[in-house]
């Protein structure tokens, strides 16, 4: 259908107005939305260093970074080698336990189940650990290892490594 | 401007200055003096009105709350606290809150249930559904956020575990409900934003109310026969009889929920919420309010995590459909003998879902929670649909008046003795 120059120039005022409008209201809009993301100083939130020099053997202790729970536990040699035991494909979230740990005895997890964001038991003597005496969610029952790897339940993930390193044989920068 | 508009004359000369300003008196004469009720309409029919005066008060009792109320994850328990204590009358206005929250939710519950059994959600009132399934899902939210403020244990947990439910969306899920939270975790940015919402959500939930009173002022609300007016004779105006009738269900509600309030304030309530909120300890038993428990219990029968998430949303979501799913014409279960059981059946399946949903997720209650699931999607999907097919419904009255005929003595039937007709009520007031 031919159209008319008049309506032409009427199509083109009508388009270009309601873009400009469109692109007017987003920009209008996106300092609202972004405004409700972490602020700087969430971000900012830093890094915690641990004295780990007064835990035992089969201990795990549990610190508080960025406001979520680390547990940092000294591994048995038992508990290496059932972590180191296990055929990596054959689970959920595949992962070695060499590629989960620095040096073999010492775990370093954030205590945060994968599944809808409880904190798991197992950190202390009395707690339940779970089918493969890690730690169990009693939330919605997921069961992890040795390794802090999913193995039962509905958690989707292995627990988190968060990113530390080791200042000397007595301390953990955590973050 | 039109200057032939009629302006509705009436005896008091303040009345007929508003009136020719801003026609509001006819409006309310029309919608809630002369409106035509079905006059079989039962006391099912007076939880409407129950739910707007509940929000009403729960609108009122928690702005004298926030008065008292401070949002900040250091002081938000202490601040509850004080209001119990320190505060006049401040346990009076948290326990009317939390309670009438509960009983907000009972009403609701049988309000969608009356829709569901008489078939209210039917041509022509699909849209009055809708916007009333709209207004449940505001009132999930609202009640889920109002219940974080406290900052105790289940408000921190249940607040962690809601908002992780959002990270279980593939690709966009962490960012998502890093950015609900404003940061990685449940924290004072949270709380804080959690407040504001839980502060205006209500008034949106208002504004729809007024849709949805608006919608079913159209085609009139519909009754126990599921058959429209036809003559004067099968209604009575709201005002006085439905408007009496409403304040005696109101009495009665007024009744029940005192009891509760005065003599068991925390029956409804979790103990671990009075211990403030810790980040590092998760209770060893989370559980939902009650009153969400069902789709909580949907969300633990499935052993996949997006799997769970997806069939708990879209068990509110399907609601919105079930004016197309179903495909009898029939609106009054009552005239249906087989989808009848199967709808009491999908309502005792609620009730089941609802009580393993606050129970561990292990053994026979996992068990019940997954043939309940089962149920409840299976009544959506198959048997609604195909029972609207086979099913041979019974005869329907031929009008409301002719069930008074049949089913009452025949010397009030037609409604020409006992009860007024409308033609008899006109000017009665005002």
């Amino acid at each position: 259908m031919a159209k008319k120059p008049k309506n032409k120039r009427r199509d083109f005022l009508q388009l270009s107005t309601v873009t400009l409008g469109a692109v007017g209201t987003a920009a209008f809009i996106w300092p609202f939305l972004k405004s409700m993301s972490p602020a700087e100083d969430t971000l900012a939130a830093g890094s915690t260093e641990v004295d780990i020099s007064t835990i035992e053997e089969g201990q795990s202790i549990t610190i508080k970074w960025r406001g979520k729970p680390v547990f940092i536990k000294k591994r048995t040699k038992e508990e290496i080698d059932a972590a180191k035991m296990v055929q990596a494909s054959d689970l959920r979230d595949p992962q070695d336990d060499a590629d989960r740990v620095q040096k073999e005895e010492w775990l370093v997890l954030v205590g945060v189940c994968t599944h809808l964001g409880c904190v798991p038991l197992g950190q202390k003597v009395s707690d339940m650990k779970g089918e493969y005496d890690g730690w169990y969610c009693p939330c919605h029952g997921s069961h992890y290892d040795t390794s802090g790897r999913i193995r039962k339940g509905p958690a989707p993930k292995n627990l988190d490594v968060p990113p530390y390193t080791f200042l000397n044989d007595n301390t953990i920068k955590i973050g | 401007m039109d200057k032939n508009r009629k302006v509705h004359q009436f005896k008091n000369p303040v009345l007929n200055w508003i009136e020719f300003r801003l026609p509001i008196i006819s409006y309310f004469k029309k919608e809630y003096g002369d409106y035509p009720m079905p006059k079989n309409c039962n006391y099912f029919w007076s939880f409407g009105a129950l739910a707007t005066i509940t929000l009403v008060t729960m609108i009122v009792s928690g702005i004298f709350l926030a008065m008292n109320y401070t949002p900040h994850t250091d002081m938000a328990f202490d601040s509850v606290e004080r209001i119990m204590r320190d505060v006049n009358y401040g346990w009076l206005m948290r326990y009317i809150h939390s309670n009438g929250a509960a009983f907000f939710f009972i009403i609701v519950y049988i309000h969608i249930v009356r829709a569901m059994y008489f078939g209210s959600y039917k041509y022509p009132r699909e849209l009055n559904w809708i916007l009333g399934v709209f207004i449940f899902l505001l009132m999930m939210a609202t009640s889920f956020l109002g219940y974080t403020l406290p900052w105790g244990q289940m408000s921190y947990w249940g607040a962690t575990v809601i908002t992780n439910l959002f990270s279980a969306i593939p690709f966009i899920g962490e960012g998502l409900k890093t950015w609900l939270l404003g940061d990685y975790n449940v924290g004072n940015a949270t709380l804080n934003r959690f407040f504001a919402l839980h502060y205006v959500l209500p008034f949106v939930i208002f504004g729809v109310v007024g849709l949805h009173v608006a919608a079913v002022h159209v085609h009139g609300s519909n009754n126990p026969d599921g058959i429209d007016i036809k003559t004067n004779n099968d209604s009575v105006n709201f005002f006085p009889y439905m408007l009496i009738k409403d304040t005696v269900a109101m009495c009665a509600f007024g009744v029940a929920i005192s009891a509760v309030i005065f003599f068991g304030p925390n029956l409804m309530a979790e103990v671990d919420n009075y211990i403030p909120a810790d980040p590092l300890v998760t209770p060893a038993h989370i559980v939902p309010n009650w009153y969400l428990a069902p789709f909580y219990a949907i969300l633990r029968a499935v052993p996949d995590k997006l799997g769970g998430v997806l069939l708990m949303f879209g068990a509110i979501v399907i609601l919105f459909v079930l004016p197309w799913l179903d495909r009898s014409k029939v609106r009054s279960c009552n005239y249906r003998p087989i989808y009848k059981w199967f709808m009491m059946g999908f309502f005792v399946n609620f009730f089941a879902l609802g009580y393993v949903g606050m129970l561990p997720a292990e053994g026979l209650y996992l068990l019940i929670a997954r043939v309940g699931l089962l149920y409840y999607f299976g009544f959506f999907f198959i048997i609604t649909p195909f029972v609207g097919w086979i099913e041979k419904p019974s005869k329907l009255p031929l009008s409301i008046s002719d069930v008074y005929a049949k089913n009452i003595a025949p010397n009030i039937g037609g409604g020409e003795k006992g009860i007024p007709s409308p033609a008899m009520q006109k000017d009665t007031y005002l």
